[in-house]
C-alpha cells in the first residue's frame, strides 16, 4: 500500500498528518506519558531528542500498539483517524512504522520469507505480491543499503551486529512503504559509514507522503537526516519544539537548560 | 452406500476428519484372542512359522504389565479394539484396479498430486493391506524391492526369516508384543549392495474403520553401501471412541549404507499412537529418523539407533505438537555398543492449551565403546501459561572415554517477537504461527520441499486461535 487514504467521515478533507493529542500512558501503575501533543504532517520529518529515560521509546511503542503500555489518556490519529483502538497489525496496514530501537530476534524465519509474508499482509484479499515485483524491490533496496543479497537468507536479526539488526531495520522500511515513520535510535551502533549508508536510506523515501520521527541523541544523524522540526521530550511531555538549531544546541550545550525548563 | 451411523465428526478443525463408508471384506471380532490370531494367520496364508511366532507373541503380550512410567494409558482398552480388518480390493496393482471409495480416500490424501509431482514409489496402505503399490520400474532393475510386508514375506521368505522380528522381538515390550501377534499390513523394503535410491519411497496409510488398531509392521534392509530414504506420512479421520495404533518399524542399515527414515504423522485427536521403531547400524553405517508427531490422544515414540560396529552414527531429529488434551511423550534413544560411534538427538517440541509434551530420550553407552560420542538437544516452546513440557533425559554411560552432551531450553513464545511482526502488518495468529515454524526450521528443512510444506500447514491449523 503506498498511499493509504482512509475517507473521513466528515466532508472535510483528512489531514495528512499524525496528530498526538494529549497523550497520557503507565506501564502498570507507574506514569510514563504524562500529556504529549505533536503534529507531524506528511511531508516532514521531526527529530525528537531528551534525556535517558524519559519517554521517548514509550512514545513510539504507545503509537504502534504495544501492550505492555496502557493509554490512560488522549488520542494519537493518523490522517484523522484515532489508532488507539487498533492492534499493532491494523496500525501497521494504515502505514505506520517502527524501526525499533532494540530488534528482536526470530530464529528459523529468514529475512525474505518474512519480507515475502509483510508485502502479502499489505495486500487486499486475493491479491498476491508477484515474485517480480517482491524481488525487484528488495534488490533496489539492497542496492541502496550496500547489503550484498545473501543476507535475505539469513535468519531474522538472529546473531546480527547491533549495526546489522538497524539497518535490517531500514531494508524492511524500504520494502513496506510506510507513510508514517518512527526511528528509534537507529544511529546508535551503527559506524560511520553504515551511518551514511541508513541516512541515504531514509533520505531516499523522503517526500510529500512520508512523515516521521526521528528519535536520537546525536546531531551526527541529522546533519545526513535534516529534520524539519525538533522536539525535546523531557518526563514525558514535550518541553520545548523548534527547528534544526534546536538540536545543535543540545549538542553543544546538553539537556541541563531544558530539564529547568520542564520543573519550572 | 451408506454412511456408517456411528461416525460423527467430533473435530472441526481436524481437516482430515472425514470417514468413508466402511466396506470391510473381512473384519475380526472385537478384542483379543488365540482364535483371532489364528484367523489373521490364516487369512493371509501364512508359513506355520509365522503362526507359531505370533501366538508366542500372544503369550508375551498377556504376560506383561501395561507401562506405567510413560505417558497415562489408563483410557485405552484393549478389548474394544478390532484387531484385524481386510479391506475389498487388496493389492490392486494399477490406480485403475483400486476401489472407488478407497480411490476417492487417496484423493483427498492428495496422493495423485503426489504422483504427479514424479514422486516415484508410492506404496498406500489403506487399513491393514497394502491396497496400492507402485514402484518405477528403473528401481526394479536395481534389484530394489519395495512391497507389502505381506508380499515380502510370501516373495521373500529366507531374507524376510533372517531379519524378522530380530530387531525389535516380541520381548521388547508389551505393545511389540500386541504388534507381533497380530501385525497386519507395512513395508518391507530390501536395497542391494552399493545401489543408490535418489528419489524418497514414499507411503500413505490410515485408520478408517472405528476401533480399528492399525499394527503395521514394516521391516527395511539397506545392504551395504546402499542408500535411500523412506517416507511415511500419515493422517486419521476423527472417530468417537478411542482408537489404537501401534506399529514395529525394524531397520538393518549394513556396513556402509545411509538411511533416513522420515515420518509426518497427523493421528486424530483420539489416537494412542505406541510405537516402537529401532535401527541396527553397522560398521560406517548413517541412520537418521526424522520424526513428526502431531494429532494423537497419546503418543509414545522414541526412535532408537543401535549402534553395533566401529564407526556407526545415528541421528534423530524429532518434533512433536500438543494441544489440549494431548500428551507427546517423544525423543528418541542412541545406544553404543562399538568403539567410535556417534550419535545426536534434536527434540523440538510445541505445546499449547492445556497439552504436553516430554522429551524422553535414552543415550547408553556400554563398556568397550571407546570414543563414543552422543549429543543431545532439546527445546520445547510453550504457546500459553496452560501449555506443560517436562524431560527425562536417561543417560547410562560405563565407557570412560564417552562424551555425551545434553543441552535443554524452554522458552514461551515471547510478547516482543509477536509485537514486531504485527508491527510488520502480520496478525497475531499469523505471528506466533511464523514464530512455531521459525523454531521447527532446523527440522523441516530436512524434510523434501512437499513434507516442509504439509508440516507448515498443519501445523497452522493446529495454531489457529492461539494469540489474542
Ligand atoms: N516495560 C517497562 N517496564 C517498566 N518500566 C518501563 C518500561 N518501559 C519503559 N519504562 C520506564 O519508562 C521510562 C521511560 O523509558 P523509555 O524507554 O521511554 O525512555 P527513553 O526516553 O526512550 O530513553 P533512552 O534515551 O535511554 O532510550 C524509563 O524510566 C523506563 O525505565
Ligand atoms: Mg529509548
Amino acid at each position: 500500500m503506498t498511499s493509504p487514504d482512509p475517507q473521513p467521515k466528515t466532508t472535510q478533507p483528512s489531514p495528512h498528518q499524525i496528530e498526538i493529542r494529549d497523550l497520557h500512558a503507565s506501564v502498570g501503575d507507574l506514569p510514563i506519558l504524562k500529556g504529549i501533543n505533536l503534529i507531524v504532517p506528511r511531508g516532514e520529518l521531526h527529530a525528537v531528542m531528551g534525556p535517558n529515560g524519559n519517554g521517548k521509546s514509550t512514545l513510539a511503542k504507545v503509537i504502534v500498539g504495544d501492550p505492555e503500555y496502557t493509554v490512560t489518556g488522549g488520542e494519537v490519529l493518523v490522517d484523522g483517524v484515532n489508532i488507539l483502538e487498533m492492534e499493532p497489525d491494523e496500525r501497521a496496514r494504515l502505514g505506520v512504522f517502527l524501526a525499533f530501537q532494540y530488534p528482536v530476534e526470530i530464529p528459523g524465519v529468514t529475512i525474505a520469507n518474512f519480507l515475502r509474508l509483510a508485502m502479502q499482509a499489505r495486500k487486499a484479499e486475493g491479491e498476491e505480491v508477484s515474485f517480480t515485483e517482491f524481488y525487484g524491490k528488495l534488490l533496489a533496496a539492497l542496492k541502496t543499503l550496500e547489503w550484498d543479497e545473501s543476507i535475505v537468507e539469513r535468519y531474522l536479526n538472529a546473531g546480527f551486529s547491533g549495526g546489522e539488526k538497524k539497518r535490517n531495520e531500514i531494508l524492511q522500511m524500504l520494502m513496506l512503504d510506510p507513510s508514517y515513520i518512527i526511528m528509534d535510535e537507529t544511529d546508535s551502533g551503527l559506524d560511520v559509514d553504515a551511518l551514511k549508508i541508513v541516512a541515504r536510506g531514509v533520505n531516499s523515501m523522503r517526500g510529500p507522503g512520508l512523515g516521521g520521527l526521528i528519535i536520537t541523541h546525536y546531531q551526527r544523524l541529522l546533519d545526513y537526516i535534516v529534520p524539519d522540526k525538533v522536539h525535546i521530550i523531557v518526563d514525558g511531555k514535550v518541553v520545548q519544539s523548534g527547528g534544526p538549531e534546536l538540536a545543535q544546541k543540545l549538542d553543544t550545550e546538553g539537556y541541563d537548560w531544558v530539564k529547568e525548563l520542564a520543573t519550572a | 452406500m451408506t454412511i456408517n451411523p456411528e461416525v460423527k465428526d467430533i473435530s472441526t478443525d481436524y481437516e482430515y476428519g472425514w470417514s468413508n463408508p466402511e466396506k470391510y471384506a473381512f473384519k475380526a471380532p472385537r478384542g483379543l484372542s488365540r482364535e483371532v490370531v489364528e484367523m489373521i494367520s490364516k487369512a493371509k496364508d501364512e508359513p506355520q512359522w509365522m503362526l507359531d511366532f505370533r501366538l508366542k507373541a500372544l503369550d508375551i503380550f498377556y504376560s506383561k504389565p501395561m507401562p506405567t512410567w510413560g505417558a497415562d494409558l489408563s483410557g485405552l482398552n484393549l478389548d474394544e479394539i478390532y484387531y484385524y480388518i481386510k479391506p475389498e480390493g487388496m493389492n490392486a496393482r494399477s490406480w485403475d484396479d483400486v476401489p472407488d471409495d478407497v480411490k476417492k480416500t487417496f484423493e483427498r490424501l492428495g496422493i495423485p498430486e503426489a504422483e504427479r509431482a514424479a514422486l516415484a514409489g508410492v506404496g498406500a496402505q489403506y487399513e491393514s493391506e497394502m491396497v496400492y503399490h507402485n514402484l518405477k520400474e528403473e528401481w526394479e532393475k536395481l534389484g530394489v524391492v519395495f512391497l507389502s510386508i505381506e508380499d515380502g514375506l510370501r516373495q521373500y521368505p529366507d531374507l524376510f526369516r533372517e531379519h524378522f522380528a530380530t530387531i525389535v522381538p516380541p520381548e521388547d515390550n508389551k505393545f511389540a508384543a500386541v504388534n507381533s501377534a497380530v501385525w497386519s499390513g507395512g513395508s518391507f523394503v530390501y536395497v542391494p549392495k552399493g545401489v543408490k535410491v535418489d528419489i524418497p519411497l514414499q507411503t500413505y496409510f490410515r485408520i478408517n474403520a472405528e476401533s480399528s488398531g492399525q499394527f503395521e509392521r514394516t521391516l527395511i534392509i539397506i545392504d551395504e553401501g546402499a542408500q535411500a530414504h523412506y517416507i511415511e506420512g500419515c493422517t486419521a479421520p476423527a472417530y468417537n471412541s478411542d482408537s489404537f495404533h501401534s506399529g514395529v518399524i525394524e531397520i538393518v542399515v549394513k556396513e556402509g549404507a545411509r538411511f533416513r527414515y522420515s515420518t509426518i504423522q497427523n493421528w486424530s485427536h483420539n489416537v494412542y499412537n505406541l510405537v516402537t521403531q529401532r535401527a541396527a547400524v553397522y560398521g560406517n553405517g548413517v541412520m537418521e529418523w526424522v520424526d513428526g508427531n502431531l494429532g494423537s490422544k497419546v503418543t509414545m515414540k522414541y526412535p532408537a539407533c543401535y549402534l553395533l560396529e566401529d564407526g556407526a552414527r545415528g541421528e534423530i531429529l524429532s518434533i512433536a505438537m500438543a494441544g489440549r488434551g494431548q500428551h507427546q511423550d517423544a525423543g528418541g534413544k542412541i545406544v553404543h555398543f562399538a568403539p567410535n560411534t556417534s550419535g545426536s538427538i534434536v527434540s523440538k517440541s510445541i505445546s499449547k492449551d492445556s497439552g504436553r509434551s516430554s522429551y524422553r530420550g535414552l543415550v547408553k553407552i556400554y563398556e568397550g565403546a571407546r570414543n563414543a560420542k552422543t549429543n543431545v538437544e532439546c527445546d520445547a516452546l510453550l504457546l500459553d501459561e496452560e501449555a506443560r513440557t517436562d524431560t527425562y533425559p536417561y543417560i547410562e554411560i560405563e565407557e570412560k572415554t564417552a562424551r555425551v552432551g545434553h543441552e535443554a531450553t524452554v522458552s514461551k513464545i515471547n510478547d516482543e517477537q509477536i509485537l514486531y511482526l504485527q508491527s510488520r502488518g502480520l496478525t497475531g495468529d499469523q505471528a506466533a504461527g511464523l514464530i512455531v515454524r521459525g523454531f521447527i526450521e532446523p527440522i523441516a528443512k530436512e524434510l523434501p520441499l512437499e513434507y516442509a510444506v504439509e508440516l507448515n500447514r498443519l501445523i497452522e491449523l493446529e495454531m489457529e486461535g492461539s494469540v489474542g
